[in-house]
């Protein structure tokens, strides 16, 4: 099966819709294969990001959605057995080439995880640490940037008198705002979202879909989620992933309202998954 | 059973069911494990009290001075704990400073980097390295350690390091083999299992999602263990360095066999010399009983314990306060 022509039509369409000032993929995955081992995970993923969009990705457990977005940072390649064949370009460069440095491509795709994971430091560590791999700024300069990143996230008002206690002693919320930061902080081009809000409880999950939206001014934001409401709410652009393969993609809008595959609505209708 | 059974009969039926095991035989069962329990705490005890007593002439004689006295002198009857307790401590931390970097090292290895076919021979090299006794380590650190350390070891480091102020002190003295610094290498790598294989259990416990997220934002292999899976266990690992002190300060034979048995205080690194263990070891057949000689090993075995308990109690603080928070 090859959805690849479909498949740009509808992110042209659904730039279109979102009136968009740059409607350049900002990654194109092209002919995508991996494989845990021999379980082949993938099946010949073609798909575009638009830059400074949501996208969002759905699909019941298993159908390698969240696979897909650690191939972005290149996690994957921690795990020995784990490997991609295909190409994913972002920017001219191919993020499966062998000789690429995952440190640099990992700093201008940052990721946040399903569970808040902050760092055993102080608040200020937390976001500081990514910072010092990549640049050398001084103390103003760290201080500013601390300060830039926590504003963005959303969460300088209830951090600023506690920038040097533990991180630890946030609430699951603030945790994930501050994961959020930490992320921006070495000023990435992607983020990534894997399951954000799915150890959170709803008002910091609503807090975060806020954030969502405030960023995508800047950032090209990729989300996985189970939760289809959120993927209406915050996306523009919905993608649907089974047993390995993208089924569809399309405006949020027209997939949830007017899905073209049965598979897709099926899904969104709740007759499985 | 009939479904119908009136309320008398289904008690007595209950009753009856309980009766052979319930009545008699339980309370036997807990009384035994009661009596089990309770042997730890009273042998313990004895142990403390004996040896506390045992050598508490010595510390009548002595005075509190004894803790620090560093004479030791059979013939005068002059005895004092200074030069062991020194000693002791002393090539219990060469053994820590020694085994710290290794185990770092052993243990990252073999939780990040090693694959699937190297990770089980070394680990289990590791634990074979605990199995072997003491007795066996003394031997080998006699017979081939100690001669190559005076051959090829010692002669250099007085030539270069020696000259060196205040440094210097600590390379001082004939090259003779046998002393601290042996003593503390054997040491080295007799605890060097325990804190491994604790090292190796902590790293497992940091969650893979936060080394993830430390490599996402672009930090290397390096850097996620220097700055995220460290500090994650650290109250942990600080623990199981304590238990490794610990295990360093109570050895016996393998260090009898190589510090050199001299009651001498030296800051030198190869001076020969003794610690509490070794003292009793040697000494111990040729005190006889009741003499001031006997009583004064009794309160050096009385200090160890002390020494022990406290450095243990420390480090199991330490690991438990980790794993349950």
């Amino acid at each position: 099966m090859n959805f690849a022509p479909e498949t740009s039509i509808d992110i042209a369409s659904a730039v279109n819709r979102a009136t968009a000032p740059s409607a350049e993929p900002k990654l194109k995955v092209d002919k995508l294969n991996f494989y845990y081992g021999d379980n082949h995970a993938l099946k010949n993923i073609n798909f575009e990001i638009p830059e400074k969009r949501v996208t969002a990705m759905i699909g019941p457990s298993g159908c390698g959605k969240s696979t897909l977005l650690r191939i972005f940072n290149r996690m994957y390649q921690l795990y020995p057995g784990q490997r991609a064949e295909g190409n994913i370009w972002f920017d001219g460069v191919d993020l499966l080439g062998k000789d690429l440095d995952s440190t640099v491509v990992r700093s201008r795709i940052g990721m946040v995880f399903q569970k808040p994971t902050p760092f055993p430091m102080s608040i200020y560590d937390n976001i500081a640490f990514g910072v010092k791999l990549h640049e050398s700024l001084n103390k103003a300069q760290m201080d500013e940037r601390v300060e830039w990143c926590l504003r963005k996230a959303a969460i300088w008002d209830e951090t600023k008198d506690r920038l040097h206690t533990s991180a630890l002693g946030m609430s699951g919320g603030q945790q994930q705002r501050l994961c959020i930061a930490r992320t921006i902080a070495v000023r990435p081009e992607v983020i990534l979202l894997d399951e954000p809000t799915s150890a959170l409880d709803p008002i910091s999950t609503s807090k975060i879909e806020d954030l969502i939206d405030e960023l995508k001014q800047e950032f090209t934001i990729v989300i996985v989620t189970h939760n289809m409401q959120q993927a209406a709410r915050c996306a523009d652009i919905t993608s649907f992933f089974y047993l390995g393969e993208l089924i569809e993609v399309a405006a949020s809008n027209e997939i949830f309202t007017n899905p073209r595959e049965a598979r897709t609505r099926d899904y969104i209708t709740g007759r499985f998954g | 059973m009939d479904a119908t059974l009136s309320g008398t009969e289904a008690t007595t039926a209950l009753k009856a069911a309980h009766k052979p095991t319930g009545r008699i035989s339980d309370p036997i069962f807990v009384g035994i494990l009661w009596g089990c329990g309770l042997l730890v705490l009273l042998l313990l005890g004895l142990i403390i009290a004996m040896l506390f007593e045992g050598g508490l002439p010595a510390l009548r004689e002595f005075g509190i001075s004894f803790l620090w006295s560093t004479s030791w002198n059979p013939v005068t009857e002059k005895f004092g704990a200074g030069v062991m307790v020194f000693g002791t401590v002393f090539s219990a931390v060469i053994a820590v400073i020694v085994a710290l970097p290794l185990s770092f090292g052993i243990a990252f290895f073999l939780t990040e980097i090693a694959a699937g076919p190297l990770r089980r021979p070394i680990g289990v090299a590791i634990q074979l390295l605990a199995a072997i006794p003491s007795i066996i380590y003394g031997m080998w650190g006699f017979f081939i350690v100690v001669p190559l350390i005076a051959a090829y070891v010692q002669p250099p480091l007085i030539e270069w390091l020696g000259p060196i102020p205040l440094l210097g002190a600590l390379f001082q003295g004939p090259p003779l083999g046998a002393g601290m610094l042996t003593a503390g290498l054997i040491l080295a790598l007799m605890i060097l299992p325990f804190i491994t294989a604790m090292f190796v259990e902590v790293l497992e416990s940091v969650p893979p999602m936060l080394k993830e997220s430390a490599y996402g934002v672009g930090a290397t292999t390096y850097e996620v263990y220097r700055n995220v899976s460290v500090p994650y266990g650290r109250t942990a690992m600080v623990g199981a360095v304590m238990l490794g002190l610990g295990r360093a300060l109570g050895e016996t034979m393998a260090v009898t066999f190589v510090i050199g048995n001299a009651t001498r205080m030296s800051a030198s690194l190869f001076a020969p010399g003794a610690t509490i263990a070794s003292t009793i070891a040697n000494e111990f057949p040729e005190a006889s009983i009741g003499s001031l000689k006997l009583q004064s090993l009794m309160q050096l075995g009385f200090i160890l314990f002390v020494i022990s308990f406290i450095v243990l109690a420390l480090s199991r603080m330490l690991v438990r306060s980790k794993l349950e928070g």
